[in-house]
């Protein structure tokens, strides 16, 4: 496989950097291995009801038939409660028919320990050993945190070995058990559509008649896998478990739970960033109908009735008064202004630094040069930030559509004062997550505002308005670049810098502030210091300037803004050198045949380089993100200013591809995420706060936007890789190179807006 | 008292004028089928029939309904809704689902008056917000509930 090929200064800045986070997975973890193994768990990670006898922390077999899979992850939209549950049916031969799913416990077995790997600088088709040992040692960190969270793409990823292995030795146990009954050699017997069976004599026994004494069978070892060509589910568009239920009103989110006695609850946050309250007066509001109490913790103003609606009518009524900060009249501008100073002050971190792109720069025959911009981005999921919580004496419960359960968990019992074991979680469905969910915030509110209501449980709902402007915001990024042309019309060097607030730094800060660093972060530049095009001098640095605006994980994160920066320019050196878009990067992609194939497959399906109608022009994107390759051609045409995507053309590289329609259906979802942002998408700040408010003001892409979107599979047998965020990067500089190539007009900054006579 | 019907039974609620619908659904109901998105009718997922209009309901005061017939998701006996659901896991339409509802009793509405819409008119009705950008599997149901095939 392939590795870059750095010089000595570039790798060992790098390899420094890993063996830090090698030696802080090392210490955290011991000896504890996330190998599939360890991860097969019993009933005390899976507890049984009804009957129920559970053959290893992930299935249980009722005496009914009916076979209940463990699904540790959120289902926010992407499939997770269908996909995890075939990796294990395959192996375990059930009835698909059969298959139920349960939300599964926070326990270690269902720790997502490919979540990580998303933090280390490595590409999918990098195999080199260091990228090899850095991978274990995300794996090993995720599994030593217990780190129970939703993201990243990486459910397939993490649920691939572990599932399948949960599957095959369930599978093992019950035809073990079959054998010991008959008295024949468990090797003369076979599993399939949940009957164990000896072909021999005929004798057949149901997994439900088994499953009692399978469960006191030894746990087989070296049990194998099936053979890829004999799948009955992987790889096949297997119906969704959950939409039934999510076309008849009776599917449950977070915010429809519903509990006996249950308060309501609504809160007014201070509207500058790091404001506080500094004092309220609620005579008025307490003497509404239905109003219960009104309190104030730590981030803002709540009022507790017995009605949502009351409750937010009445804080209406509440006058509150808020501290000042310094940076009470900060702008965009300000920002942007700051941002512009530091690419000019700041020689920043080096990520990538192969050959010698200052030489070459100096020496070229000609300099290109751009600078883009991205804006602050909301993430305005369709599900109000919620949470319910109910803390009676030293038992908190809650239920949180969150994804991040395991966080969640303890920050309930932090803030309950009481030990994890004492809290009870319930993730019910979530109505949108795009990295937002991963944030606890609401469930820090919600078991502040319980713990004032003597045992009672209260539902907390934001309002749209707070929903928008209390998010942790995608970030805005800054990105500077520099080409240099020889004389003989290539491009010999490729520098990048870029200004951004590290995620990673924002995220840790929040949940455990003695252990924030500020220090290089992968996530803030990902997409930028690994492009695939094989120039032979590049440069990559990243400066991470501190604002006070809250940042945070957004659908794609650090790959949202690089892809349309680096895609962008990319295009402008076609036209530099005078190549077709399409071709000039094929002709940079030969140490990547992965991307190669999948540009390729998006161009050819496009018909790249056929004519259109009058008016219509393509653009072509490509761009890696968790582990998977995706490249989209965008159909646009432009009619008094605005912009409409006719047509996208999506090739996507996951690997090994579990549910088809899931991936295509991902696309879809991620293109349109994506192209929401591009078209409309922008967070402004003025006087310190955040200027938009609800939908209106934060526009998205609606039905008579949507273009039309072919996803194409390049199937291969490569490891899984993610289908949640891969999709949305390639969006926004595809529908920009279309632009270009119908108007000549180069987009520099989203959302995109054109400058029409 | 605010005397209504929804989904073909009577109900009566003793609350303020101006509570929304969306709210006496909800909080005071216990039905959750319809949803919460924005409370200023922008993104529909709080969309239920007031005798048979497709409405919005977290701007409908529950006064403004006395007397009249409320269908929500939860109702049950339409046979366009019927066909649309259908439709709806047949294209396996909803991600996250969060709007689903909002979309359904939309596109219920928008069959009932114009039972074959074209893509055009499909973009005029259908102004539900989607986050996870269902867009292309709600018209591809559309036009399969409506008998018609899919876009074009």
């Amino acid at each position: 496989m392939m590795s870059r090929s750095l010089k000595p200064a570039g790798i060992s800045r790098r390899q420094f950097l890993i063996a830090g986070t090698a030696v802080g997975g090392g210490l955290l973890v011991g000896c504890a291995s996330p190998s599939p193994e360890n991860r097969l768990g019993s009933k005390a990670d899976f507890p049984e009801a009804n009957g129920e006898i559970a053959l290893n922390g992930w299935v249980k077999i009722s005496p009914d038939g009916k076979v209940t899979v463990a699904v540790p992850r959120s289902e926010m939209g992407q499939g997770v409660l269908t996909s995890l549950p075939m990796l294990l049916v395959e192996e375990l031969d059930a009835r698909w028919e059969d298959v139920t799913v349960e939300q599964a416990p926070v326990a270690r077995i269902y720790a997502n320990t490919a979540l990580l790997i998303n933090v280390i600088p490595f590409g999918v088709d990098d195999d080199s050993l260091m990228a090899r040992v850095a991978r274990s040692s995300m794996q090993r960190m995720g599994y030593a945190l217990s780190l129970q969270v939703t993201g990243g793409s990486s459910s397939i990823r993490d649920a691939w070995e572990p599932l399948r292995l949960a599957g095959a030795t369930a599978r093992g146990m019950l035809i073990r058990a079959a054998a010991q009954k008959w008295k024949v050699r468990a090797d003369d017997c076979i599993a399939e559509n949940g009957v164990v069976i000896y072909p021999d004599t005929g004798h057949k026994m149901t997994f439900a008649e088994l499953a009692k004494s399978a469960a006191e069978q030894e746990v087989p070892r070296d049990v194998p896998f099936k053979d890829p060509s004999k799948y009955k589910l992987i790889g096949k568009p297997v119906k969704r478990l959950d939409i039934p239920s999510k076309t008849n009103g009776s599917a449950q989110f977070g915010i429809d739970t519903r509990l006996d006695g249950m308060l309501y609850a609504a809160i007014a946050q201070p509207p500058v960033f790091g404001s506080t309250v500094t004092s309220f007066d609620a005579a008025s509001a307490s003497k509404m109908r239905g109003v219960v109490k009104v309190i104030q913790i730590r981030d803002g103003v709540v009022v507790v009735a017995n009605s949502w609606w009351r409750a937010k009518q009445a804080l209406a009524e509440v006058k509150i008064s808020y501290s000042s900060t310094d940076h009470d009249k900060l702008s965009t501008a300000d920002i942007r202004k700051q941002f512009e100073q530091a690419l000019q002050d700041q020689s920043g971190f080096g990520f990538t630094n192969k050959g010698d792109a200052k030489d070459a720069l100096k020496d070229a025959a000609k300099v290109i040069e751009s600078t883009y911009w991205a804006p602050y981005l909301a993430h305005a999921a369709m599900e109000p930030i919620n949470c319910v919580a109910q803390v009676q004496g030293k038992k908190v419960e809650i239920w949180a559509s969150t994804q991040s359960p395991s966080l969640a968990k303890w920050k309930a019992a932090q803030v309950a004062d009481v030990d994890t074991d004492q809290v009870t979680l319930h993730v019910p469905l979530l109505g949108g997550g795009f990295g937002r969910r991963l944030e606890i915030d609401m469930v820090e509110q919600a078991v502040a505002i319980a713990k004032e209501l003597d045992g009672k449980p209260v539902k907390l709902v934001w309002t749209r308005e707070e929903d928008t402007q209390h998010d942790m915001y995608r970030p805005a990024a800054l990105s500077h670049f520099q080409a240099a042309i020889g004389k003989d019309g290539r491009v010999s060097a490729w520098s990048n810098k870029l200004v951004a607030q590290s995620i990673g730094y924002a995220s840790v800060k929040r949940l455990m502030p003695m252990a924030a660093a500020d220090t290089p972060d992968k996530n803030q530049i990902e997409g930028a210091f690994d492009i695939p095009y094989g120039f032979e001098h590049i440069s990559v640095k990243q400066v991470r300037p501190q604002v006070p605006v809250p940042v945070g994980s957004w659908r794609s994160v650090g790959h949202s803004y690089n892809a349309f920066f680096t895609e962008s320019f990319i295009d402008e050196l076609a036209y530099a050198v005078g190549q077709d878009p399409y071709a000039y990067r094929k002709s940079l992609l030969n140490e990547h045949p992965r991307h190669r194939i999948v540009l390729q497959t998006a161009a050819e399906k496009a018909g790249w380089g056929k004519p259109l109608p009058p008016g219509v022009a393509r653009g072509i994107a490509l761009h890696e993100s968790f582990g998977s390759i995706c490249a989209q051609v965008a159909e646009v045409s432009v009619f008094e200013g605005a912009v409409k995507v006719h047509r996208v053309v999506c090739a996507i590289d996951c690997g090994i591809v579990v549910n088809p329609d899931t991936v295509e259906a991902q696309m879809q979802s991620s293109i349109v995420f994506g192209l929401s942002a591009a078209l409309f998408g922008e967070i402004t700040i003025a006087d310190g706060r955040v200027e938009q408010s609800s939908f209106p003001s934060y526009d998205v892409v609606h039905m008579s936007h949507m273009p039309k979107v072919e996803t194409h599979i390049v199937r291969n047998t490569h490891a899984p890789g993610g289908v949640g965020e891969p999709g949305t990067p390639p969006i926004a500089p595809a529908v920009a190179n279309a632009i270009y190539a119908l108007t000549k007009q180069r987009i520099k900054s989203l959302p995109i807006r054109l400058n029409h006579a | 008292m605010h005397t209504f019907n929804v989904n073909g039974k009577a109900v009566n609620l003793d609350v303020e004028d101006d509570m929304p619908l969306l709210w006496a659904l909800r909080d005071e109901l216990g039905m959750t089928g319809t949803k919460f998105g924005c409370g200023v009718a922008a993104c529909g997922a709080c969309t239920v029939h007031i005798d048979g209009v497709a409405t919005r309901s977290c701007v409908m005061p529950v006064v403004a309904v006395a007397g009249k017939s409320v269908q929500t998701i939860e109702g049950q006996g339409d046979p366009i809704l019927a066909k649309l659901q259908a439709a709806w896991v047949e294209h396996q339409v909803p991600q996250c689902g969060y709007c689903q509802s909002g979309m359904l009793m939309a596109a219920t509405a928008l069959l009932r008056q114009n039972p074959h819409p074209t893509d055009s008119d499909i973009d005029d009705a259908m102004t539900n917000i989607c986050r996870c950008g269902t867009y292309q599997r709600v018209r591809a149901a559309i036009h399969t509930a409506a008998g018609a095939k899919g876009g074009q």
